[in-house]
């Protein structure tokens, strides 16, 4: 099926979920609003021609530039993306979700975004969103298990933010 | 009242047990470098396993957000230590396919060389460390011994025994050497009698099959559901082998060599080269047929060296097409999985048009491999912990990152 006719399907039953797709670069995705997350992973995954079966990897992007001179120059405004990278095992296919959040929750920092847990969904996705949780701060609503699982319980910060910055000091190990 | 030995109230004494909490790990020598498994056991019942990792964290993905991807190429090398050349191949694939490069043919066959004598080399140390936490010594010895073989053929090309970083963006740092390819068949033809030997001493081993056979049932849905690749999902008896059925930017590589994807179906297996079929015990998915799939991709990636040899004596042209160390990026995203020993490993790299990656991620085999474990381990004894870890061919470089 090719890009276009299946983005039309998605909007015929999801309607204003799917926000919007990018079909011209060198891996086309689809972009959902995160309160349809859920909803469409299952039918992805559930519907006997599509499904994807299993969830690759899930990573966040944060766009953000801390230096101000280069963040003059760019053409979007800051936010994170959550991708999702799916696969077909039955029918050998692979297809990019996107879910884009603002950086802070209600604009305050501090507060980390929040997007619905696929880990009922592909039970992979218990450990892939800790490690988003841990690295880029997003908060993942129904996780059953949602705590830090490559830094210190007691790490402070989400070190793959752009705007992260070393502690100068780790329980007496000097940073910097 | 005089008690008998019998009385029930002497044998409950004797047999009372507790729930307990028992580390395995960091250190342990079967947690395959720093893993730290906390298990909750009733006597010698695991009721509860949960894996901490974390203890290798080298920030790999943030420092790759600072360099350009071919200054990138030495820290995949440490991710998988075990498979270095595999993972070098799949960073340098996806800045091909983001760039659009297309390696010539050559180059193409010097890579199947190298990534299968790697995946060899990566099964040979699968094989026989699986058999040490199985209380076996001897064919961990062999294969490692076999291995270093192929390390000496890999110095010869590069000069590096672990940390290869041979395989780079467009092709490979340079050509192999003059009469390499001569020693490459010769070891070859070496190997075969070898890996019968180990065959002999694990696969048809009564002691070996007793605590392998059916250990550790990953049921095929549960090995799609949990993201398990490799190895670990074609033991289930999913057909799936990222050679064959990748994306074409990958399979290409590939194109018109004969191989069969080795999946395990109760006792067929393709060109099963004269091994007897499962034995009795063993049920599809557990702890034996993981490790027998190695076993048998082993001989496959020989006869796939052979035929890239012929392929690349013959081939026209260059070994690869020159990228500068900071060359630009086109602005895009591009995320591409291979199949490495261990299984699918994928890089993702976001590109906002200069020489340095905006993003890069490294999504890794053993990550989702392991997060399987605690169920697999349910109900099992604590010797057979071990077990269901080494069968999983675990390297921690690669879950930390």
């Amino acid at each position: 099926m090719s890009g276009q006719a299946f983005v039309d399907r998605l909007k015929k039953k999801f309607g204003a979920k799917i926000t919007g797709a990018e079909l011209g670069g060198v891996d086309p995705w689809i972009e959902i609003a995160a309160d349809g997350l859920l909803e469409i992973c299952t039918y992805l995954r559930d519907e006997q021609d599509l499904r994807f079966d299993m969830l690759n990897c899930i990573t966040c992007v944060d766009y953000f530039e801390p230096d101000p001179k280069k963040a003059a120059k760019v053409t979007w405004q800051p936010h994170l993306e959550m991708v999702y990278h799916l696969w077909s095992v039955p029918h050998k296919r692979s297809l990019v979700l996107k879910v884009m959040l603002p950086r802070w929750r209600d604009d305050e920092p501090g507060q980390l975004p929040e997007v619905p847990s696929v880990a009922e969904i592909w039970p992979t996705a218990d450990w892939h969103e800790r490690e988003t949780y841990d690295l880029s701060g997003i908060h993942f609503v129904g996780h059953p298990n949602l705590r830090r699982i490559l830094c210190p319980e007691d790490w402070l910060g989400h070190p793959l933010r752009k705007d992260y910055e070393m502690p100068l000091e780790y329980h007496g190990i000097r940073g910097k | 009242m005089a008690t008998k030995l019998d009385d029930p109230r002497i044998i409950e004494f004797d047999v009372r047990t507790d729930e307990m909490l028992v580390n395995m790990g960091p250190q342990h020598p079967s947690t395959h470098g720093v893993l730290r498994v906390v298990l909750r056991t009733d006597g010698e019942v695991v009721s509860e396993v949960t894996p901490h990792i974390g203890y290798l964290h080298r920030c790999a993905e943030k420092i790759g957000e600072n360099l350009t991807p071919r200054q990138w190429i030495p820290y995949t090398d440490r991710m998988d230590y075990l498979a270095g050349m595999n993972m070098n191949l799949g960073w340098a694939l996806t800045v091909e396919k983001l760039m659009k490069l297309e390696v010539p043919e050559k180059g193409r066959h010097l890579r199947v060389i190298i990534a299968e004598l790697g995946r060899i080399a990566s099964h040979l140390v699968g094989m026989g460390t699986y058999g040490l936490d199985l209380g076996t010594f001897s064919p961990f010895m062999y294969g490692f011994r076999e291995r270093e073989k192929i390390l000496d053929l890999f110095e010869e090309a590069c000069g590096a025994r672990l940390t290869y970083s041979y395989i780079t963006v467009g092709g490979a740092t340079h050509d192999l050497p003059r009469g390499w390819l001569a020693k490459c068949e010769k070891f070859l033809d070496e190997l075969l009698p070898v890996i019968d030997h180990c065959h002999e001493l694990l696969t048809t081993n009564a002691i070996f099959v007793r605590r392998a056979a059916n250990i550790g049932l990953l049921s095929p849905e549960m090995a799609i559901a949990y993201g398990c690749t490799g190895p670990v999902l074609r033991g289930s008896g999913v057909d799936q082998d990222l050679r064959r059925d990748g994306e074409e930017f990958y399979t290409q590589m590939y194109d018109g060599y004969a191989f069969e994807v080795i999946v395990q179906k109760d006792g067929h297996y393709p060109k099963d080269h004269n091994y007897p079929a499962v034995p009795n015990l063993a049920v599809l998915g557990d702890c034996w047929h993981r490790f027998y799939v190695r076993m048998l991709e082993v001989m496959q990636s020989i006869d796939l060296v052979r035929q890239a040899i012929d392929r690349y004596s013959t081939a026209e042209g260059s070994y690869g097409e020159p990228v500068k160390l900071t060359e630009k990026l086109p602005k895009g995203e591009s995320y591409l999985e291979t199949e490495c020993p261990k299984g699918q490993m994928g890089f993702y790299l976001v590109s906002d048009g200069t020489p340095i990656p905006w993003r890069v991620r490294a999504r890794s085999s053993c990550f989702s491999n392991l997060c399987v474990v605690h169920e697999l381990c349910r109900g099992c004894l604590i010797a057979d912990v071990p077990a269901i870890l080494g069968s999983l061919d675990i390297v921690m470089g690669e879950i930390d990152r």
